[in-house]
């Protein structure tokens, strides 16, 4: 079997302007819903608590509120999670009141409501927790891209290096633009997630940039454009077999990880999906639109040439 | 060119055996136990307590399934949680009798059932993580302002007291923030002082100030002080956490620092929560009170006191009267440590008292000689003496209890007296429960993810790539070998996070493999002969291989180095299985291919799909 028997190279480059046109309209709409709607950050980020409660029967969420509001909990969100028969309550964080009493008093109630109740969960965290996580996170995404791009320029030159961390950010972007759009919750382990993927997908464009300095070696006298078009087609088979086969496992993650598990996997699915677009579509139009050359490549080939005088070049 | 030489083909059938080896022991499961182990300092479990507790267990007709002893416990193993429930209250009742100092810590425990040789060898199940286990996890922070707080007072106290014993005139001490003020009327005073309080705190740093009649001394205390006062404080906090902790007889308890002045505490398995953050809430107190010297000693523990009196028991069981009145309590200890009595050379503990404690215990200590005091440890439930010393002398800040059996009885005493109070407040910062049956549901969620995950992809992979899709698929399940084969042997913690990164790193481990195999065709398709092909392909395919594992190597370590709890879980899965993924994608499936093709004089075909068709030579302009 054998899904590429592509004879002719695909003239991707020709197409450039539309699938970073693409790309940047995706970008703006993601900017766009981030800064408007914002992302629905956890409990982790914010601060507060969380309660799972398991009934026997289908919860009466309407009553819940209600035992809650009789706490002074008006801006408590109770909704059902995976089935009737388990809520998730958030409480927003209260001054004065300890987090030890807060979780045991509405248990209290909840219990006398309906004696079924059982606390599956629950979390609380702190305030400055919750701060630290936010700077943490920051910290972490601008670790990762300054250790990508190093890396890149040592084994590149700054033009790919440049173009693939560009490339990659923009689907960081896209994907909290999801979140935010969807209102999905974002949690540390969606961050985790999000970290994950951009470390993964700069792969893509690492071959394929390996490729191309292949190219500029053997394919003496092409233009760029024909060198990077030859080696995204003939790179392709790849990219879409191990995207194929990561997604594969994303996507019984998705299905069969629970609802612990389930934003999680949708991040990496999101983060797959555009990881392979924009590593290979958006990289390389940028990386020829930043004046990428053969020089960008060349070192390596000169350090041959003067190890070998002999050999006729 | 495609034959390993013997080592090579070693080393990979060693690894192989020993990831097999430290998998193992994840697959036996765990039984519901119940640990005994003696409370006081030199016992040891013996067969005497084995045959106790096998009576015991038998007579309430309770079956256990295996017992085995250790260096300090005794754990019985049970067929569920019920019988281990049930075991644990009839062996409490048995071996601890009511109203008495339990003798004996009987908690749950989790026991691995693969045979103890694998256990001596260190091929231990992986540990279970809250949200897999069901339990309760805390985060809370030492409120470091208030042990420096308390420092200052107590050192503005000791001020005060050590210049008037000195009879060094002053005219006012107080305390202006973080500065204690000296305030004299006499130059000559005032370096007296100096030269006293230099000598008394080494802690601080001193200033002389002012002219004429307004003459100060400011003291504050030095930053490398703070420090040492911050580490004391979240040190004695941990360990006044760990007295408690032991209470609640959880199974593996954890408790860390985390950070400069964070502590993590973590009890698998402990469903109470609301007792379990009581107790790790509350404030206990130390209290010094004397010995009732005019009635007899009780005979018994139930023997009523006196009017006034309270019965409390010492800690090696003996039941005394003490005084209901109080005489200092804890507050005023500043430090206790272990060390050697200077004229007998025997165990003693060496304790300081702020000012204000050191001048109360100055005057009953003379009014009381050659009676005896105690040291009580109160907490909510109930009260111990930790010490019951004959008063030999007039004591001040400083003084000694000696008379103690062993250096071992010392240091348990002084961390008792360290430890019994908190040194500082702690809050709540954070705070996770999680039910059992939600860990139990976790754990099948994530391995039926997994497990649904790499059928897919072995399936698709042997489809398109035929025997070397085969041979990629084992490959990858060696991979998971040695992923959970190294988290065991580290002992890592697995949680819901490091499971989906374990998932993850195999739905990326195949990139290796795809790159391979893609390569090998290509060879094949330009008209290599097939053993070629194999030999360019692993070769080519690598240096992309590392390539592309080094940027998630990159993320990888980013998540290690700023992520918490969890997400660390998950790097460090998603770093190790990167390692893991390079050797057996290309080692092991090296010498799979190898095995089957390099012994052929001449291969005729590669079973790896239809290569038989060629591209178009790419244009030359």
């Amino acid at each position: 079997m054998e899904f590429f028997r592509i004879r002719k190279d695909i003239p991707f480059m020709s197409w450039g302007r539309y699938t970073t046109a693409i790309s940047l309209l995706t970008f703006l709409l993601a900017v766009f819903f981030l800064l408007t709607k914002g992302l629905n950050l956890s409990v982790d980020f914010t601060g507060g608590t969380v309660m799972e409660v398991h009934y026997d029967q289908p919860a009466d969420v309407q009553s819940i509120r209600g035992a809650l509001s009789t706490l002074g909990f008006n801006d408590a969100s109770v909704q059902n999670f995976g089935t009737s028969r388990d809520v998730l309550i958030r409480l927003p964080i209260k001054q004065g009141v300890s987090s030890a009493q807060l979780s045991d008093q509405v248990m209290q109630k909840l219990l006398q409501a309906d004696p079924t109740a059982k606390m599956q969960r629950e979390e609380f965290v702190g305030p400055q927790v919750g701060d630290e996580l936010v700077r943490d996170g920051s910290a972490a995404l601008l670790f990762v891209s300054i250790g990508i791009m190093l890396y890149l320029a040592i084994r590149f030159k700054w033009r790919p290096a440049v173009a693939t961390i560009v490339a990659n950010l923009h689907d960081v972007i896209i994907i909290l633009g999801f979140f935010a759009f969807f209102q999905w919750e974002f949690s540390l382990s969606v961050l985790a997630a999000v970290l994950a993927i951009l470390g993964y997908s700069v792969n893509e464009s690492v071959v394929v940039f390996d490729r191309v300095r292949e190219n500029f070696r053997k394919m003496r006298g092409a233009s760029v454009a024909v060198v990077i078009d030859n080696a995204i087609t003939r790179t392709m088979s790849r990219t879409i077999i191990t995207h194929g086969c990561t997604q594969l496992m994303v996507t019984s993650m998705l299905f069969f990880g629970g609802e612990a598990l389930h934003y999680f996997a949708l991040a990496l699915t999101i983060g797959i999906i555009f990881g392979i677009y924009s590593s290979v579509l958006v990289a390389s139009p940028i990386a020829m639109w930043l004046g990428m050359t053969r020089d960008d490549f060349v070192h390596v080939e000169k350090k041959q040439e003067v190890i070998r005088p002999g050999e006729e070049v | 060119m495609n034959r390993f030489p013997l080592w090579k083909n070693a080393v990979i059938a060693i690894a192989l055996l020993l990831g097999l080896l430290y998998t193992l022991p994840n697959f036996f499961g765990q039984s519901p136990a119940v640990q005994v182990s003696p409370l006081a300092a030199n016992a040891k479990p013996d067969d005497a307590l084995r045959a106790q507790v096998a009576a015991a267990l038998l007579n309430s007709n309770v079956p256990a399934t295996g017992t085995s002893m250790e260096a300090t416990s005794i754990r019985v193993k049970f067929a569920d949680t019920d019988t281990q429930l049930k075991a644990r209250d009839v062996l409490d009742r048995v071996l601890n009798s009511e109203g008495q100092q339990p003798a004996f810590v009987v908690a749950l425990n989790l026991v691995s059932n693969a045979p103890s040789w694998m256990e001596s060898i260190g091929a231990l199940p992986m540990y279970l993580g809250l949200d897999l286990s069901g339990g309760v996890h805390f985060l809370l922070q030492v409120d470091m302002k208030a042990a420096i707080n308390k420092r200052i007072d107590a050192a503005t106290n000791e001020v005060r007291s050590q210049l008037r014993d000195a009879r060094v005139f002053y005219s006012g001490i107080n305390r202006d923030g973080n500065r204690i003020i000296a305030r004299f009327q006499e130059p000559a005073q005032r370096d007296a002082a100096n030269k006293l309080l230099e000598k008394m705190f080494p802690d601080f740093s001193f200033r002389s100030e002012g002219e004429g009649q307004d003459l100060s001394i400011s003291f504050t205390l030095r930053p490398e002080a703070f420090k040492g006062i911050q580490e004391s404080a979240l040190k004695q906090n941990i360990l006044a956490l760990r007295n408690r902790v032991n209470e609640l007889g959880a199974k593996e308890p954890i408790i860390q620092q985390q950070g400069e002045d964070r502590i993590i505490v973590q009890l698998p398995g402990v469903q109470d929560t609301a007792k379990a953050k009581e107790i790790i809430g509350r404030t206990a107190s130390l209290e010094i009170r004397l010995v009732d010297e005019e009635h007899p000693g009780p005979s018994s523990m139930t023997e009523p006191a006196p009017f006034g009196d309270e019965l409390v028991v010492e800690r090696r069981g003996v039941p005394v009267f003490v005084k209901k009145q109080v005489v200092l309590t804890g507050e005023v200890i500043t430090d206790a440590s272990a060390g050697f009595d200077s004229q007998s050379s025997r165990p003693s503990v060496n304790i300081s008292m702020d000012g204000k404690g050191a001048r109360i215990i100055k005057q009953v200590s003379r009014e009381n000689l050659k009676k005896r005091m105690a040291i009580l440890l109160i907490e909510k439930t109930r009260t111990e003496a930790i010490s019951v010393a004959t008063i030999q002398d007039e004591l001040g800040a400083r003084f000694q209890i000696t008379g103690l059996s062993s250096p071992k009885e010392a240091n348990d005493l002084a961390l008792l007296l360290r430890a019994g109070a908190l040194a500082a407040p702690m809050e709540f910062l954070e705070e996770r429960t999680v039910g059992p049956s939600l860990g139990a549901e976790n754990i099948a969620r994530g391995f039926h993810s997994t497990w649904i995950g790499f059928a897919a992809i072995s399936v698709f992979m042997i489809a398109y790539y035929m025997l070397f899709g085969l041979i990629s698929v084992v490959a990858l399940a060696t991979n998971v070998l040695f992923l959970v084969g190294l988290l065991s042997l580290l002992q890592a913690t697995l949680t819901l996070p490091g499971m989906a990164g374990i998932a993850l790193t195999v739905g990326m481990a195949i990139d290796a493999n795809v790159l391979i195999n893609e390569r090998i065709r290509e060879e094949l398709r330009n008209g290599n002969s097939p053993a070629a092909s194999i030999f360019a392909g692993y070769d080519r395919a690598f240096a992309t291989i590392f390539d592309s594992n080094v940027t998630t190597g990159i993320a990888g370590i980013a998540l290690f180095a700023f992520g918490s709890g969890p997400v660390k879980g998950f790097a460090v899965v998603l770093v190790l299985g990167i390692l893991t993924s390079m050797f057996s994608s290309v080692l092991v499936s090296r010498a799979l291919v190898n095995l089957i093709y390099g012994r052929a004089r001449k291969i005729e075909k590669l079973s790896i799909g239809n290569t038989q068709w060629r591209e178009e030579a790419p244009p030359q302009s």
